[in-house]
């Protein structure tokens, strides 16, 4: 595939992406005209693009669908939700057939083709065919396009045009002098609005006779201000004596424009054309005009210039009829849709992944050569260089969160593609569900976002299946019959949260543990916290469902859903109100790559805290850790459980006289790292452990320090849990954690 | 692309300092051809003899019965184009790349 071809796709996808977007919202406003024009643009685009690229298959079926939204966007047919489905499947089969031609078949299998054609032929018969003035006016407050109008009208004494009409013939010289025409007219647009232009290139010469540096352009210009005339006349004095410059003013006689018909040098019929084509007269009036100056000159000589009869000057005319809305309207979308996506260009550029992906890892090595360096400076004692280390590593942090944040993108799209999800599962299952999403623009790592769409369109099903009860139940229990699902998400303390909650029955935890009973999952007579019921779910094999549906109750999932999201070292949580609605937080780091470190030495090993989980450091005093069998202190009144960085280990050796307590707080629980030496911040890269080592508890990674050794990285979220657990417990000793579970 | 396709790339002004050359250039180009392919993605600025040259060479090659077609257009080409309205009757579609400014 060319690189035009990947272009296209890519932004192909894109535009259908904003088109389904502004289809969905199309249904329930559906008067919004903004909305109309933002879904026929990417239409139009798609279409225009694959022109460029010759795919045949794509621009006639976008060209029927880009129609009926024309017809849409003129008011002609009104927005129903059948209408809005259809369109919606029109997308999905454009994105089918941009699959094909990212595929590099020259066209569709036959099963594509007939969807395309069941589904043209449904727009076809249900809206274009349709008497065209159906819906306009009646349902529709929007009024029809007025341009089209404007043209049928009928000519009087006065032209209907209520702009002035600029009649422009540049001199030969005008460039040689250093005057650009362009820079006059764009004066002039400064005054009032140009309606319309028309560049006449019919004074030029035939090539060896043209001389590039001669100007021979004449413009006819269509001219909306409240300016008067000597204005416009102002517009252009410096070229005065070199261009020959006609201004009528609005509703000007129709004879004035048969005038200045003759007074221009191109031949009458093409002028007059022009005259349509911008709007200044419409066909009958020029018709009309036409007619009454060819029987006064019919004794002339000059009649020979109007040799076609009135009729047949009529019938192209009518033709030009046909063709000039379509121009105009093509014209205007355009510069709209140049200066939109000029406005997002200037804010976006497109790079490869890998070249990113590269960056990210040439940062990760200058982090550590970086660390390196840091460290032999401060060992030589040479102030200077020490200076200019530190100097070095504040640029390196810098230049290191720049690279990660090119890697953050907002988790807006994504959840995006769930307003379509939503809308139709609901429309499968029968239920009325509304779908709110909040904290759209919060930032996290590009390949999280990736790996996170599956787990999540599992939750938001699964939520919409079991979660939401049927209307009739919910009317009956109280609640509104129209069932919510939220999308949340915010950052914590280093991490992210995204949560999928609905307001639906809740977790029912009888049930549950009677299945897990079944299941010998647990004892019988077993006692289980609400917590650990709830979690239960996520047992492989597990689905309290009555039915399976086609869309989840199969067993498969849930379990998948938490080992994806653990393998994105994150966790998921999921709280429950029995009849309120059921709450699923997924926890996530924020990036997988690199990260600002705390690093601590117990013994003779160095292990790193993730930086924004540490609160506090102070002092491990004695008396306020009482004896040494308990594993909790009083921090300024409160209980700080903590554990032992020796006793965890199990290193060997006496701990020195004077222990620090790290204090870190994770998802709202804090918890104290007991540590032999504080040794400050540490950019840390994270290196994944080995195969060998992934049962670990209590370490989430590996980094390399300056001096080429190993630190660990603390698994905070684990410590934290375990030392909460322990202290609850209350067995008085710190067991150690050991590999496997 | 048929056998009888050129593509030139203008890479400076189109302006009247270059107009002379271009147009040398342009007629040239169409001479040898029976397709022509612009690529205009590198014009920085361009001024009315630039545009009149675009006419020129549509138009001569539309008598010669070939074809010119501008097959990228950059910011500034595209913004004359608009402006002259033109877009719609050189017929050429406006691809938009969207790593244009990198």
């Amino acid at each position: 595939m060319d690189e035009l071809t990947s272009v296209f796709v890519t932004e192909s996808r894109e535009q259908l992406a904003a088109m389904e977007e502004a289809l969905l919202q199309l249904e329930t406003s559906p008067g919004d005209a903004d909305l109309i024009n933002t879904v026929f643009r990417p239409a139009h685009t798609i279409k225009g693009g694959a022109g460029v690229i010759e795919c045949n298959f794509i621009v006639s079926f976008t060209h029927v669908v880009e129609n009926a939204l024309d017809k849409l966007r003129n008011g002609e047919i009104s927005v129903s939700s059948d209408l809005v489905a259809v369109l919606l499947g029109c997308g999905d089969h454009i994105g089918n057939l941009l699959s094909v031609l990212e595929a590099g078949a020259p066209e569709p299998d036959a099963d594509l083709k007939a969807e395309g054609d069941s589904l043209l032929s449904r727009l076809q018969r249900d809206w274009l065919d349709e008497p065209a003035k159906s819906g306009a006016g009646a349902e529709d407050s929007r009024p029809p396009v007025i341009k089209v109008d404007q043209v049928h009208a009928s000519g009087g004494g006065e032209v209907e045009t209520d702009s002035w009409h600029i009649s422009l013939r540049f001199g030969q010289n005008v460039l040689r002098n250093g005057m650009d025409p362009l820079s006059f007219l764009r004066y002039l647009a400064t005054l009032g609005q140009i309606v319309n232009i028309e560049t006449l290139p019919d004074a030029m010469p035939d090539a060896e006779q043209m001389d590039p540096e001669s100007c021979y352009l004449g413009f006819e210009i269509k001219f909306k201000s409240d300016v008067d005339k000597a204005a416009i006349e102002g517009v252009f004095d410096f070229v005065r004596d070199e261009c020959s410059l006609h201004i009528l003013p609005p509703h000007s006689k129709l004879t004035d424009y048969v005038t200045l018909l003759q007074a221009l040098p191109e031949n009458i019929m093409r002028l007059g054309e022009i005259l349509v084509k911008i709007g200044a007269l419409t066909p009958s009036e020029l018709d009309e005009g036409l007619q009454a100056q060819q029987s006064s000159l019919a004794s002339d000589g000059e009649a020979d210039t109007l040799s076609p009869p009135p009729p047949h000057l009529g019938e192209i005319l009518v033709e030009q009829r046909v063709v000039q809305p379509e121009l105009v309207e093509a014209a205007v979308i355009k510069q709209k849709q140049v200066s939109d996506k000029k406005a997002a260009e200037a804010r976006l550029i497109r790079i490869q992944a890998d070249k990113l992906d590269r960056l990210i890892d040439l940062v990760g090595e200058l982090v550590i050569a970086g660390a390196s360096a840091n460290l032999l400076a401060s060992r030589s004692g040479q102030g200077e260089l020490t200076e200019a280390t530190s100097l070095l590593s504040r640029l390196v942090e810098q230049i290191r969160d720049s690279a990660l944040q090119l890697r953050m993108v907002q988790i807006g799209e994504t959840f995006n593609r769930f307003q379509r999800v939503v809308r139709d599962v609901s429309k499968e299952l029968g239920k009325e569900i509304e779908l709110a999403i909040s904290g759209a623009d919060t930032e996290l790592d590009k390949s999280v976002v990736e790996k996170i769409g599956d787990p999540l369109m599992h939750l938001v099903r699964n939520a919409m299946d079991h979660g939401i009860e049927p209307g009739e139940v919910r009317a009956a229990n109280g609640k509104n019959p129209r069932g919510r699902l939220e999308l949340n998400a915010y950052h914590d303390s280093g991490s992210i949260v995204i949560e999928v909650a609905d307001d639906g029955g809740g977790l029912n935890r009888e049930k549950i543990l009677k299945k897990a009973v079944d299941k010998g999952l647990v004892q019988a007579g077993q006692y289980l916290s609400d917590q650990e019921i709830a979690n239960l779910i996520f047992e492989p094999g597990f689905s309290t469902a009555d039915q399976v549906s086609n869309l989840s109750g199969r067993g498969v999932g849930m379990d998948v859903v938490k080992r994806n999201i653990q393998s994105l070292r994150g966790r998921v949580e999921v709280s429950s109100v029995e009849g309120q609605g059921t709450r699923f937080a997924i926890r996530l780091p924020l990036t997988l790559a690199i990260i600002d470190g705390f690093l601590v030495g117990a013994g003779p090993a160095a292990y790193v805290v993730p930086l924004d989980m540490v609160v506090e450091c102070l002092e491990l005093q004695a008396h306020a850790a009482g004896t040494g069998d308990r594993n909790y202190l009083n921090l300024r009144g409160e209980v700080l459980p903590f554990i032992r960085l020796r006793d965890l280990f199990e290193i060997p050796g006496e701990p020195p006289k004077r222990e620090n307590v790290v204090v870190i707080k994770c998802a709202g629980q804090k918890a104290g790292i007991v540590v032999d030496t504080l040794l400050g911040e540490f950019q840390t890269v994270i290196k994944p452990l080995g195969n060998l080592f992934k049962h670990l508890r209590g370490i989430g990674g590996s980094t390399i320090l300056g001096s080429g050794d190993v630190a660990l990285i603390l698994d905070v979220q684990a410590l934290v849990k375990y030392s909460a657990q322990h202290e609850e417990q209350e067995t008085g000793y710190a067991l150690p954690l050991r590999a496997g579970t | 692309m048929t056998t009888g396709t050129h593509r030139i790339a203008i890479l400076e002004d189109m302006t009247i300092y270059n107009a002379l050359a271009q147009k040398a250039n342009f007629m040239e180009a169409l001479q040898e051809c029976q397709e022509l392919e612009i690529d205009l993605s590198h014009v920085a600025e361009i001024d009315t003899a630039g545009f009149q040259l675009l006419l020129l060479t549509k138009r001569e090659a539309a008598q010669q019965n070939k074809k010119a077609r501008i097959v990228a257009h950059s910011p500034a080409v595209r913004e004359v184009l608009d402006f002259f309205n033109m877009a719609a009757g050189f017929g050429d579609p406006l691809v938009i790349p969207a790593r244009e400014q990198a």
